[in-house]
Formats: C-alpha cells, structure tokens, sequence
C-alpha cells in the first residue's frame, strides 16, 4: 500500500491538518479523543470533504482540491469497520456480510464467503438477526461484511472500543486471522496502546488534529510509559506449557519462564513487574531469574525504561533514577531480571 | 338496523376508494418528499417543507378553490387536460386529487419522522460497501422507513376518509358521483328528519376510522416482529 495524504478541514473550533505519506502495510493512527482521529478516517472514506489537500492512494488520486477531484465514497474501495459495527438492522447476517460482495462486479470478486465464514467462525451465525448477536459477534460480522467488499484498504475505527476487556481479546486473533489471511491493508484507529502494539507496524501520533510523531509501536509504548500507570507491557507468545512443580514452563527464545497459568496464548507482563539485580542473588522468591544485557536507557517521565537483551529476546523493564545509579546501569552492562510467576496476565 | 339508501352505499363504496387511491397515490410521491427534505441539500429546504405543509394550515375549502382555479377548465393546467380528454372537475378523480393534496402533509410528516431516526451511519456503511445513492435508498432507507410510511399512510387514509371542504369545492356533492361518507352526512343534517340516517353514517364512520387504527396496529406490529425479534 501506498498512501499519500496531505488534508486540512476545519469542524467549527476544530482544525485538522496534517500530511503523512505510509508504505507499510499495518498502520495505526494513535491519539486521545478529539485528537481527530475520525475526522481523518472520514475524510479518507470519503464521507467527509476535506477543504484543501490530496489523498492519494496506490497512485491514484481520490481527492485533490487543486483539480476538484473528489471520489465519492461508493467508487473508493475503502473499506470501513464502524466503532459500533453499524450492521443493518432489518437484514440478516448472510445478507449483511454479502451486502458489499453483491455489488462487486464478479471480476472483483477475489474473496470467497466461505473461507472468510471459517476463519472468522460465523457458520452457526449466519441465519441470525442481528439485533440478536452479542457485541464480539457484531463486530466480527462487521468485519467480515468489510472484507467480503473487496477493498483496497481497510479503515477500523476502534473497532473495540465497545467491548469488554476479554472480549476485546477474543476478537483480535480474529482480526489478525483475517488481515493475515487476506491480506488487505490495514489503518488502525484506537487510544489503546495494547491494540496498536497487536494489531499494527507504524503508528501515526495524532494530537489537536496536528501528526505529532509517526514511529513504530513499541516505540510509542515506550514514550508514554510515563505516563501509563501499569508501565510498559511486554507481550510473550508462549506455548506448550510443561508442569513443573505445580507451575507451568513455557520455552521463550533459550530460556524456560515460570507461570502460574496455563494455556497457550499471548501474555502480558507489565514493565512493573521486573525487579533487576545487579548480581545474581542467591535465593529470591520470584521463580524467573533471567541473565541479561541492558541495551538502552529511555527517560520516561520521572522513571527510566530498561531495554534489556535476554538471549535474543527483547524485554523492558522500569526503574526509577536513583535505582538506576544504584545498579550501574547503561548500554552494556549485565543484570538480573526477576519475574515472578504470578506476574504474567493472559490476553488470550 | 338502520336502512341505509343505495346511494348511502355508494357514498361508503366512494370513501373507501377515494381514501384508498388517494393514499396509494400519494406514498410514492410522499416518501421521495420525505427523503429530499431528509437526505438531500437542497437550496430553499425550508420553503419546500412550507410548501409541503401549506395544505395543513390552510382551510381546506381555500386548498380546493385553488385546486379549481388550477384545474378548472379556464386554466393551462385545467385546458391542456380537457384537450387530452380528461376531465377531472366534478368527478370521482377531483374528490382523490382534494385529499391528496389535504392530506399529503400528514403522509410527508410522519415519514420524515421516521427517516430522521434512521441512524446516518448506517448509510455511511452502505455507501463505503459500494452501494450508490439509489441503491441505499431502495435496500437501507426505504425498509427502515416501512414503519413510518405505514403509519403516514394510515393517517393520510383517516384525514381522506374525512375530507370535506376542498373535496365539496372540486368535486361537488353529487349523489352517487361524487357524495362521500362526510358530504352525505351533511346533506342529512341539513334535510328535516335526515338525523336518523346521518347518525347512521356517523357510526359507519366510526367503524371504518377504528378499524383502520387496528389495522395500522397490526401491520406496524408485523412490521417490528420481521425487523427487531
């Protein structure tokens, strides 16, 4: 994908301008609300007429003031997943989901209903109202009704944002599935930094309707670590668990991490949670002791956030100065991590 | 058992198809009024929407002299039609033309009621999903708006049922021609010994109105089952 945007409108005391050109193919546009992350959303679906600017995508033009150019929203091929789903009321699911394929010319037509019906798991949905799904269900009918259209890229609009948090993280492998399986471009709108470190490779920052920073996700996790009361949260991928002493051993990179849970999935371990050594200490309570190397120091508010190397895999921890000073730390130096067992949260 | 006269049941017969053309007539016309005043900018939306209305606040008998004047055979409108054979004064078709003019704005109301709590976003969606104007029109904004247009109509039905002043100006008060429920029951009133029989056609009229009201009530009940379970 490649998309080229460069957009004013004002909204009453709202102004939005910003110019940003993106390449990558999982985008997410970061930022608190009123930051203009829906103006931006609309204008590049077209239901929002921008006062200047252009909007260019693969080379072609959808907008450009100069010239007039104005592709109305049905011609764009962009697809979009509404915060609250928007299915059709007075339609079923199949009708809702085959809404946008019906009116693909057949030419277009490079999605078949049915893969899509199994990778989003709606088989035992599709003779339902509507009005008779659950949140999760929704969403994920919006989706699929979204994918099934064909478009060239695809717009969601915190498409989470409605659902509970265990909800949330039973749809993203969803999510995931399809843009993985389908391989449709993706911009990502949310203010939850879990979701954009899941979901997305570059995030645009937006604030006040200006594009404060464009960085990868971890990046801008790190950055607002600050401000974040649960820290930075690193996220492991751990499968096949072992029991080992009423816990459970998961492989991660060379070395085994100790949890109290069980279950293959993702988890969360929040930057909080790892106390660093300076030597290795003889006997601690916390069950992971990993032998790490500190690469980078990053001022986080009033704490310092700890990139650390621990055979290979990335982990981050947080300290706050005098700490830091106390440890010796800096790029190079070698420490000990302790995590306890307890401290990991499953996602999903 | 009142002895209603073979012209009393003409005027029955009349009202019901005069109210019942009238509405069919009309709900075309009435919803895509409805979805300009809604969807659509417009330049002058608001003297459009007065326009529309005017029939409400006017006095009916002023609507039907002014639908004489337009239709009469002295006007363009009135001479054109004349020269194509049509004749519309006096007859059967004058007594639907007055009440769909009369109740039009009833009809234009309640669908724009219903259109405006369609949720907009939802025709956002259709139109990112690659439908154009018409087609979200015609699958999205005309099924969400069956409610409203079922009860528009069967307000315009009631208002029809009981038109008098624009339809006694159009259309006359010919017995059997033109004579509805309401110009009968005027007639009968202003005969001596007629309260009898104008009493009698008081009650049809309660009749036909309530069963029209059950009516809508079942359709509109219908209507929510299929729609929201």
């Amino acid at each position: 994908m490649n998309l080229e945007v460069c957009l004013e409108k004002r909204l009453g005391d709202f102004s939005f301008a910003s110019e940003f050109s993106l390449q990558c193919r999982r985008v997410g546009v970061f930022g608190p609300s009123g930051s203009g992350k829906s103006t931006l959303m609309h204008m590049l679906a077209g239901l929002l007429r921008p006062d200047r600017g252009h909007i260019r995508l693969d080379g072609e033009t959808l907008f450009d003031a100069a010239s007039g150019v104005h592709r109305s929203s049905q011609r764009r091929r962009i697809g979009v997943v509404f915060q609250h789903a928007h299915l059709f009321p007075h339609l079923g699911v199949r009708r809702n989901l085959l809404y946008g394929y019906k009116r693909l010319p057949r030419s277009e037509r490079k999605i078949d209903p049915e893969t899509l019906v199994d990778v989003l798991n709606l088989g035992s949905l599709l003779d339902r109202r509507v009005t008779t799904l659950s949140g999760g269900e929704r969403q994920r009918v919006a989706l699929g009704r979204t994918v099934l259209s064909c478009p060239r890229l695809i717009l969601m609009d915190e498409p989470l944002n409605g659902l509970d948090e265990g909800l949330k993280y039973q749809i993203i492998p969803y999510l995931k599935k399809v843009f993985a399986e389908f391989d449709i471009p993706l911009l990502f709108i949310s203010h939850s930094l879990n979701e954009m470190r899941l979901m997305t490779d570059q995030v645009l920052e937006l604030a006040n309707g200006r594009l404060h920073a464009q960085s990868c996700a971890h990046d801008l996790a790190l950055r607002r670590m600050g401000n974040n009361a649960t820290g930075y949260a690193n996220m492991f991928e751990l499968r096949d668990p072992r029991p080992r002493n009423g816990l459970f051993g998961y492989r991660w990179g060379e070395q085994e991490l100790l949890l109290t849970a069980e279950g293959d999935g993702l988890y969360e371990l929040s930057s909080r949670e790892i106390t660093l050594f300076k030597r290795h200490p003889e006997a601690i309570s916390a069950r992971n002791l990993l032998h790490c190397r500190v690469m980078n120091l990053r001022k986080a508010g009033n704490r310092l956030a700890v990139e650390l190397d621990c055979g290979g895999r990335q982990l981050v921890s947080q300290v706050v100065e005098d700490a830091a000073q106390d440890l010796g730390l800096e790029p190079g130096v070698e420490v000990f991590a302790a995590i306890k067992a307890s401290g990991f949260r499953k996602l999903y | 058992m009142i002895d209603f006269s073979p012209t009393d049941y003409e005027a029955m017969a009349l009202s019901a198809r005069v109210a019942f053309s009238a509405t069919l007539a009309s709900i075309p016309f009435g919803f895509a009024a409805a979805y300009l005043l809604v969807f659509v900018r417009l330049p002058g939306k608001a003297l459009l929407n007065g326009l529309i209305s005017l029939p409400l606040v006017l006095p009916p008998v002023v609507v039907g002299y002014l639908l004489l004047l337009s239709l009469g055979s002295h006007s363009w409108l009135g001479g054109l039609l004349s020269e194509m054979g049509i004749r519309i004064i006096f007859t059967w078709k004058a007594a639907v033309i007055a009440s769909m003019v009369v109740g039009f704005p009833l009809l234009v109301r309640s669908i724009c009621i219903g259109m405006e709590e369609i949720d907009k976003r939802l025709i956002q969606a259709s139109r990112t999903l690659g439908a154009r104007w018409y087609d979200t029109l015609l699958t999205v904004i005309l099924p969400l708006s069956g409610r409203a247009i079922i009860a528009g109509a069967t307000l315009m039905f009631a208002r029809s049922l009981g038109e008098f002043g624009a339809t006694i100006v159009l259309a006359g008060n010919i017995p059997g021609v033109t004579q509805t429920i309401p110009l009968a029951i005027f007639d009968y009133t202003s005969t001596p010994g007629g309260d009898r029989m104008a009493l009698g056609l008081c009650l049809v009229s309660i009749v036909l109105a309530l069963s029209v009201l059950l009516f809508n009530e079942g359709l509109i009940k219908r209507f929510r089952r299929s729609n929201r379970p």
